[in-house]
This record gives C-alpha cells, sequence and structure tokens, in this order.
C-alpha cells in the first residue's frame, strides 16, 4: 500500500470531498484506497457481508468522468460508503444477516440507496448485521459476527456493527445504519465513532427492510460530527413512497456542525439515564463532557424523565409485536431460501420448514414474543399499555424539552463486552439500549460521541445528545462543539489512539 | 313439523321452509365486499385492469416485497367517504388501517392491511323496496361501518379433480389483485324481515349493487367478484328473544344466490334446532351448482387475527370541509331518481314497479332522451325486446339495440314510414346487426309503399289477374276487393298500405 493511499483511508469524507473537487485526487483512487483496505483488514474485522468491488469502481469511475465533463457535483460526491445490509440495493445481495434472504437481489433501491448512488456516494458493499437488526453486538448476524477494530475479541455493538466497525477500521469513512432501539449509536459508543438516528420520518424507510416500523430510522455514521452531517443532508428529506415520512425541510445539520457552538444552550443531564448500572469509566467520561460543556458555555440543568425506566419494557413489547407481523412475509413463496419443497409437502409445511430453517433464534424469540403479545386477549394488557407507556415517555421529552435545549447522557451503559458474553443472557443484552430506547419510542433524533476511553479497560465511551422533533440540527451543533473541545485535550481524534490492525 | 333427515357426511337435514319461518325468526346480516374502479392500487401505483397477463400489474409494494412500503391512494379514501355518505353514514374524523394478520400465499405480507376498531365510516342506513307476495314492502336496512382494505391474490389451484386446494396438484398465485382496494359493508343485524328475509337480503345487495353503480366507484360485477357477499344467518323462536348463533355463508356470488342461500341456511338450521341439535358458528361455502353449504372454519378453529393499527400508515383525519364537499358532489341516488323518474313519466307505481323488475329504466329513460315517448320506449323495451332479451338470456342493456335505435323505429312508426308489424321486423333487422333502423328498412325494403305509381301497377296487375274480383266489385259486391287486396299486399310483401290499396282498387273499378 503506497503512502498516498495509505493516507486516503485515514481522511474524513469533508477532507476527501475537497480534495475531490480540486482534483487532487480521483473518485477511483479514494474507491481503490478503501477497497485495497478491505482486503487487508476485513479478514479480522469481517465488517462487510458483501464488497461490490465492480460496482463501486465503476460508480466512482462515473463520478469521475461527470467531474471531468464539469457537471455540478454534491460534497459527498466520490466519497465511499458502506451501507448496511438492511436497506436494498438493486441487484446487490440483501441478507439482513439472515439465511432466509440469502440468495436474494433486490430488483429495487431503497430511497436511501437511490439518494446515495444520485449524489454519487461510491456505496463499497452490504455491512454486517444482527439478523433483523434484532441485538446489540453483530453476533446474531447468520454470516458470524463482526470485530470490534479496537480489541477484536470484543463486540463492535449492535445491531450495526459491521457499519461502525467499517469506520473504526477505515475501511469507510461514512457508512448507513439504521436504528430501532440504539442500533447506530451503540455501535458508535462502543467503536469510537459517530452515530446519529434522526428525527422518525426524517429519513425515508422505503427500501430498509422493516424490523419495527414505528421505530426503524435510518441514519449517518461517520468519524466526524461534520461528516455525518454531510450524510444526513444526502439521505434526508420528503419521500412520497414512505407515508410516515416528514413533508419537512431537512434541518441544516451541516450549518450547525459548522456553528460548534454551545453558548448560551441549556444542556440538561437526563437523571434516569445514568448513576448505577452504568461502567465507572463510563461515567467518568461523560461528566468530564458535562464540565467541558460548561466551560464551552451551556448551561447545565439536570431533568428527571420518570418514565424512562419503562422504556425498555415497553420497547421489548411493541418492537415484538410490530417485527412478528413485518416478518411474516418471509415464508419462502416469493423470495429468498426455500426448505422441504420436495413435492410432496403442502404449502404451509414448507412454509414451516423455510422459517424454521431460515430464522435464528433471537428472531424466533422475537416473533414468538410478539405473537403472543398482540393476541385476543392478550393485546390490552401488552401492547396496548406498551403504548401508554409510550405516550407518557413522549410527555416526559416534552417537559424536558421545556426546560432544555437538548438532553444528555452516556450512549451504553458500559464499553464493547467480549464476543459471547452476553450471548446466552438476552436480558443483559438487551440493557444496553437502556438510554438509546427513549428516543425511538419518542420518534426523537440522537446522537451519539465519542468522549474518551474508559480507564479500566482504555475501551471509548460514547455519549448521547437528544434533541426535539426535527431539531435535529441542536445535536451537530452540540457534538461538534464538544468533538472540537475533546480532539484540543487529546491533541487530535480519539480513533488516533485505537491499535492498528 | 318434519324434518328431512340427513347423513353427517351427506346433505344437512332441511326443514320445509314455510314450516322453518313459522317456527323461527330469522335474524340476517350481510357482508358486502365491492372492488373500486379506481386507476391505480389502494397502496401502490399498479393498474387494476381485470384480466390483464398473471402478476403483470404488480411491483414491491403488492408483491409484499422486503422493504417496500404502501403508500395511500387518495381516490380510494374518498370514494370510501362516498359510499359512507350515500348509506346515511357518519364519517371519521380520525380513523387507522389495522393489520390482520395471517398466513396465506395469496396475501403477499402474510397479513392484510384493512380497518379494525376505527372504520372510515360508520352507522348508516339504506331504504329499500322489497318486492314480496304481498306486495312491495319497505324496508330499513341499518349499516354497522363501511371500511377500506386491500384485496388479496388470486390462487388457482391445479391438477386436482376439484379445483379446491385439497388434492390439488400445484397453486398458482396471480398477484394483479392483491392490493387493489376493496370497500366492506356491514350491516347491523337485520331483524324483522320474517319469512321474506330471502328477498330483503336480495333486495338490499340489489339496491346496494345500483348505489354503487350510480356513485361510480364500482363496476359492481357479482360474476367477476368486484362485488362479493357474505350472509351471516341466525335463527331464533321469537323477535324478542335473543339473538342464536349464527353460520358465515360465503362465496355467495350472484344474486339469485343471495336468495337462494338465505334460503337454504334457514331451511337446514331449522332442521337443527328442531332436532335438538345447536347451530355451530363457523363458515360455510355456498355451491352455486348444488344449491347446498358446507362447512369451512369453526370458530373453535378460527384465527386469531392479531390486530394492531398499521405503522406504517398515518391515521387518515379527514376535514370536514372534505366530507361536506363530498356530500354535497354526491349523484342523484337511485331512490331519488326513482321517486322523479316515476313523477316525470307519469307512471303508477304498479307500473313503475314493471319498469324496475324488468331492468328497463335506464334504457327508457335514454329512449327518452334520444327523441322517444315514454310509451313508446315502454312499448318496445318492456315488449320486444324484453322478450328477446330474455330468450337470449342478457339484460335489456346487452341487447345489440341502442335506445336511440330504439327512438327511431318509434319516429318511424309515427311519421308512418311503417307500421306496427314492420317495425317489430325493422328491430329483428337491427338485432341482427343489419345497421341502423334506416338502414334495415332501406336493406329489407320494408318501407310502407303508399306511392301511387308504384302501387298503381300491382293493382293493375291483381285486376287483370283476377277479372271475376274485379267484375264483382264493379258490380256494387265491395267485399270482393278483398282478395284483390290481399294479392297486391301479397305481391308487395306486405310492405304497402292495405287501406290505400283499397283505396285504389275502389277507385279503378267504380
Amino acid at each position: 500500500m503506497s503512502a498516498s493511499t495509505t493516507d486516503l483511508i485515514y481522511r474524513t469524507a469533508a477532507g476527501l470531498s475537497d480534495s475531490l473537487a480540486a482534483g487532487d485526487v480521483s473518485a477511483v483512487e479514494v474507491a481503490e484506497a478503501h477497497l485495497d483496505r478491505i482486503d487487508a483488514v476485513d479478514g479480522r474485522v469481517h465488517a462487510f457481508l458483501h464488497v461490490d468491488r465492480e460496482g463501486a469502481l465503476a460508480a466512482a469511475k462515473a463520478v469521475d468522468a461527470r467531474r471531468a465533463a464539469g457537471e455540478p457535483l454534491g460534497p459527498l460526491a466520490g466519497v465511499p460508503l458502506a451501507l448496511k445490509d438492511v436497506l436494498t440495493m438493486q441487484g446487490v445481495p440483501t441478507t439482513c444477516g439472515s439465511r432466509i434472504l440469502e440468495g436474494w437481489r433486490p430488483a429495487y433501491d431503497a430511497t436511501v440507496t437511490r439518494r446515495l448512488k444520485d449524489a454519487g456516494v461510491v456505496i463499497l458493499g452490504k455491512t454486517n448485521m444482527d439478523e433483523f437488526a434484532m441485538g446489540s453486538s453483530t453476533e446474531h448476524s447468520a454470516y458470524g459476527p463482526t470485530r470490534n477494530p479496537w480489541d477484536l475479541d470484543r463486540i463492535p455493538g449492535g445491531s450495526g456493527g459491521g457499519s461502525a466497525a467499517s469506520l473504526a477500521a477505515y475501511e469507510a469513512p461514512l457508512a448507513i445504519g439504521t436504528d430501532t432501539g440504539g442500533s447506530i449509536r451503540q455501535p458508535a459508543a462502543v467503536t469510537g465513532t459517530v452515530g446519529v438516528k434522526p428525527t422518525y420520518g426524517g429519513v425515508s424507510r422505503y427500501g430498509l427492510v422493516a424490523l419495527a416500523s414505528s421505530l426503524d430510522q435510518a441514519g449517518p455514521c461517520a468519524r466526524t460530527v461534520l461528516d455525518a452531517a454531510l450524510l444526513h443532508s444526502v439521505i434526508g428529506g420528503h419521500d412520497p413512497l414512505d407515508s410516515t415520512s416528514l413533508d419537512l425541510p431537512v434541518p441544516a445539520v451541516v450549518d450547525a456542525a459548522r456553528q460548534a457552538d454551545v453558548k448560551g444552550l441549556r444542556i440538561a443531564v437526563v437523571t434516569e439515564l445514568g448513576g448505577e448500572g452504568y461502567q465507572p469509566g463510563v461515567r467518568q467520561r461523560f461528566e468530564e463532557s458535562v464540565a467541558l460543556l460548561e466551560g464551552l458555555g451551556a448551561e447545565i440543568v439536570e431533568v428527571s424523565c420518570p418514565h424512562f425506566p419503562y422504556a425498555l419494557a415497553a420497547y421489548y413489547l411493541i418492537l415484538p409485536s410490530e417485527a412478528s407481523s413485518n416478518l411474516a412475509k418471509f415464508d419462502g413463496m416469493r423470495f429468498g431460501l426455500r426448505v422441504g419443497d420436495d413435492g410432496e409437502a403442502g404449502v404451509d409445511e414448507v412454509m414451516s420448514r423455510t422459517r424454521a430453517a431460515g430464522f435464528g433464534d433471537e428472531v424466533v424469540r422475537r416473533i414468538m414474543l410478539g405473537t403472543y403479545a398482540l393476541s385476543a386477549g392478550y393485546y390490552d394488557a401488552f401492547y396496548g399499555q406498551a403504548q401508554k407507556v409510550r405516550t407518557l415517555i413522549q410527555r416526559d421529552f416534552a417537559a424536558a424539552f421545556e426546560a432544555a435545549d437538548v438532553l444528555i447522557s452516556p450512549t451504553a451503559p458500559t464499553t464493547a463486552f467480549r464476543l459471547g458474553e452476553k450471548l446466552d443472557d438476552p436480558l443483559a443484552m438487551y440493557l444496553n439500549d437502556v438510554a438509546t430506547i427513549p428516543a425511538n419510542l419518542a420518534g426523537t433524533p440522537g446522537m451519539s460521541l465519542p468522549v474518551g476511553l474508559a480507564p479500566e479497560d482504555g475501551l471509548p465511551v460514547g455519549l448521547q445528545i437528544m434533541a426535539p422533533a426535527m431539531a435535529d440540527d441542536r445535536l451537530y451543533r452540540v457534538g461538534a462543539a464538544l468533538e472540537a473541545a475533546l480532539a484540543d485535550r487529546w491533541g487530535g481524534p480519539l480513533l488516533k489512539e485505537a491499535a492498528s490492525l | 313439523m318434519t324434518a328431512v333427515a340427513g347423513t353427517a357426511a351427506g346433505p344437512s337435514a332441511l326443514m320445509p321452509y314455510d314450516e322453518a319461518v313459522a317456527a323461527y325468526d330469522p335474524v340476517l346480516g350481510l357482508e358486502v365486499h365491492v372492488e373500486l374502479g379506481t386507476a391505480s392500487k389502494m397502496f401502490c401505483g399498479c393498474a387494476t385492469e381485470f384480466g390483464a397477463p398473471p402478476n403483470s400489474q404488480t411491483c414491491p409494494t403488492c408483491l409484499g416485497l422486503p422493504g417496500s412500503l404502501p403508500a395511500l391512494n387518495r381516490t380510494a379514501v374518498e370514494s370510501a367517504m362516498r359510499i359512507g355518505l350515500a348509506l346515511n353514514c357518519q364519517v371519521a374524523e380520525w380513523c387507522r388501517f389495522a393489520r390482520k394478520n395471517y398466513f396465506y400465499p395469496d396475501m403477499p405480507k402474510n397479513f392484510q392491511t384493512s380497518q379494525y376498531d376505527e372504520p372510515i365510516c360508520f352507522d348508516g342506513w339504506l331504504d329499500i323496496d322489497v318486492e314480496t307476495d304481498e306486495g312491495v314492502l319497505p324496508f330499513r336496512i341499518e349499516i354497522e361501518r363501511a371500511h377500506m382494505e386491500e384485496d388479496t391474490g388470486k390462487t388457482s389451484h391445479l391438477g386436482g379433480a376439484t379445483g379446491r386446494i385439497h388434492g390439488a396438484d400445484y397453486s398458482l398465485v396471480d398477484y394483479n389483485r392483491a392490493g387493489i382496494p376493496l370497500i366492506e359493508i356491514v350491516t347491523k343485524p337485520v331483524a324483522g324481515a320474517g319469512r321474506h328475509a330471502p328477498e330483503v337480503a336480495k333486495a338490499y345487495v340489489t339496491a346496494l349493487r345500483d348505489l354503487l353503480r350510480s356513485l361510480g366507484v364500482s363496476d359492481v360485477k357479482m360474476e367477476q367478484g368486484s362485488l362479493r357477499c357474505d350472509v351471516n344467518l341466525s335463527l331464533r323462536l321469537s323477535p324478542e328473544a335473543p339473538l342464536g348463533t349464527r353460520s358465515e355463508t360465503k362465496n355467495v356470488n350472484s344474486l339469485r344466490s343471495v336468495e337462494r342461500a338465505v334460503r337454504y341456511e334457514i331451511s337446514r338450521q331449522a332442521a337443527l334446532l328442531a332436532g335438538g341439535g345447536s347451530v355451530v358458528q363457523e363458515t360455510r361455502h355456498w355451491h352455486e351448482d348444488t344449491g347446498l353449504t358446507t362447512p369451512g372454519r369453526s370458530k373453535e378453529e378460527a384465527e386469531d387475527y392479531r390486530y394492531f393499527p398499521e405503522p406504517d400508515l398515518v391515521p387518515i383525519a379527514p376535514s370536514r370541509e372534505w366530507v361536506d364537499e363530498l356530500r354535497a358532489t354526491l349523484p342523484e341516488l337511485p331512490a331519488q331518481r326513482r321517486r322523479r323518474l316515476q313523477a316525470e313519466w307519469e307512471l303508477s307505481d304498479f307500473e313503475m314497479q314493471s319498469v324496475l323488475n324488468a331492468g328497463a329504466v335506464e334504457v327508457i329513460e335514454a329512449t327518452i332522451a334520444a327523441g322517444g315517448s315514454i310509451a313508446g320506449a315502454r312499448k318496445w323495451w318492456m315488449g320486444e325486446l324484453a322478450r328477446v332479451a330474455n330468450e337470449r338470456g342478457v339484460e335489456l342493456a346487452e341487447l345489440p339495440v341502442s335506445a336511440a335505435d330504439v327512438a327511431r323505429v318509434e319516429a318511424l312508426v309515427a311519421e308512418g314510414q311503417v307500421n306496427d308489424k314492420l317495425a317489430r321486423q325493422v328491430l329483428d333487422g337491427v338485432l341482427a346487426g343489419e345497421g341502423s333502423p334506416d338502414e334495415v328498412v332501406a336493406g329489407r325494403g320494408l318501407a310502407v309503399v303508399s306511392d301511387d305509381s308504384a302501387l298503381g301497377a300491382a293493382v293493375d296487375a291483381a285486376i287483370a289477374a283476377d277479372p271475376d274480383a274485379a267484375q264483382k266489385v264493379r258490380d256494387g259486391k265491395v267485399a270482393a276487393a278483398g282478395a284483390l287486396v290481399g294479392a297486391v299486399m301479397k305481391a308487395t310483401r306486405g310492405s304497402a298500405d292495405a287501406a290505400r290499396v283499397r283505396e285504389l282498387i275502389l277507385e279503378r273499378l267504380s
């Protein structure tokens, strides 16, 4: 690997954008540098399920040709990206980390994919994930786990561990994740990267294979707040193909990231998201960040969100209920895996065999939970009750945003745990998302950014910022200010500290 | 009281109908599914044309492919509201779709997007006229709800003897129908029909069909499945008794079958109850060919559909302005129209009912619009043409003769160009595809010949051919002229004006 290509993979998307625009480097060179990096390290990291070398190079070539022809191009034209395997891309395998979709090549692009292509973003391939985005460690992928580039024996978070790991391993400067209960933010926290869950409805879900429709939201993953903002503004905005998409302009996230100023902002620490159950090093780095923000001129307050402790329980009724219905279509009849069609078995039997063979344990567990929660006689006690809790959590947020402009908390209670450590204890695994789930239930946006390493294990800690619906720009304003202050303190980005692969 | 015995495996025991309705009070419930005639499907942009090649009108959304999402068809919502308003329903200020979960290959997502406890329209009624052996009885059908849902695909089971899923070698699914908008209209329990329950059921479905047609929201063709009916029926000992256990008969796909299925279920349930048994709550299938119903799923085996609000769609909250606008622009509905036409045409109740029964309202109205008279239009459509339609087993409107043709025939008679007898032949020619009435008259040479020069030759020939008769007339035996007139008429193949022929003969022989 030449010195210049090595340099390219460490650049930010904004930096690459400048060099591409200036003609210092071609999109093909940038794509090749990243594809070479993937070849060199992905055998150990396993961030990708599918690398689309030919497609990426063709897309890069097209961008170079358009630039040569003098066509106006967006800021991310020619910048590579890793796409979570839960979003469809025409002609490219889309598995959602499941056997049941083995061999399926979608005939259509997700709206996010379409917008990336239209912006000239070079899609390198599809990243690993917990099967159907169910998990917090990427260990539930049917195709084997992804490893955390900081420590290959540890999990990269989940479900979007592949996207986060691809950033931390310098395989891509940008990635797309999806966040149903924390699947963008928690992997960002444990890999020392930035991840944003936009306002529900802010980014189209068309072509996002649904886990829980009322909670799912695609969003940007990057190594810097500004890069995330650039990506956010490309994928965001109204889509008539998604009825839940908001017909509102994308918040001015790039301007906010450049503004990077918290003077006079009221920033609230959420009482219920901290303290007991949070690792000491996580608490320490969080508290230092609070002090740093105060030093930058923010007004720090504390708010209580009394119903947040019930969020996890409500989430694990709403999510499985919707998932049990969303996943019913995977029956071996029209696409993907089909098992046991021996000419004798009837349609019910083939559906049953296919689902038994195609779904992993966690998926089966959640389908069963959801089927039960929606059953006649149980609906009111489970799904109905959970929806009431959801309303109470929305009210908690509304009250908190009366007192503060943004809320902050640790993103996850712990740093990256060891592979296999929580695999047999679903409840312990679910607790990883305790701080991220409230924003999904309320439909409000949230960001995780790295705020240092926990002294006890030397692993990254993430801080979560939460804003009111459609005030995503506040995440970037606060995140960029904190990021700059931390970089000053450290003398550079946190990722510099990661062990080299 | 007698009950015809039946075995468990064989046809059900039946009680003669008159005995059944003497002993029990039937309560009806009707669920009608209407396929809307929108250009595109409920949740995607696919076309909805009937009879297109299988699976040619599909996309990721109506195939339920992973990642696809529904986007609501505004016209379908509007049609649903117009149907509700025409049925005197309330329109919900806020309602949602719900998912009805069950596994079946004709459901691409293995759930149907429907409405559950929040229908878009509810609490309405439809007044109908029921023709019975006691005359026409007015009846009010209370409407419980009208809600929106998507249709399923269509499955064909091949290789088996029965065409049903059991015993078939394989099945094919056509998803062209999947996602076509449906409105399900559900009545409240219909009580008080007594022995007229079968006629009430049929009259309701007929009235509903006419109403939907007048709204222009559906082509309402039962034979193509764009109007489908499920019949719920229960019996009780008296109108004061609580409702009995009901059966739900599906696949009742013609107006005649609605009436027959109700009649059958009354006899079947009565025999069960009279024999000391009880009615099982179950779905039953109507068999058009045998006129029987057979059991399907019972309540115990019924699926739990696990309804929950559809999270992929936002709630619908039609503004009151929109509802008022739709209400204000409803077309004239069939009942209003019937009253208006009866008044305009100055018909008695009996005469109007005959016109309705003959299905002749539209064609008569069109004939009058084309310049005909009510008397002429009724005479031809309810007489000669009704006879032909009956022979051919088609509706009047399906005959290859237009309202304008009928109006023209009436005009030809009025102008004296043809007489009544010839007019029948003109219609015959039109029906045979020989062209317009004028073309038939020309083609068949049917015009009444009253032109003296043309007739003169025929008269001269007749006189020359029968000198005896001619002499008798000259001698004052005018009756003898009849033979000569007959000869002229024969020579002109009936096209001559007989009165004029007689005049000419008498002139020549006076």
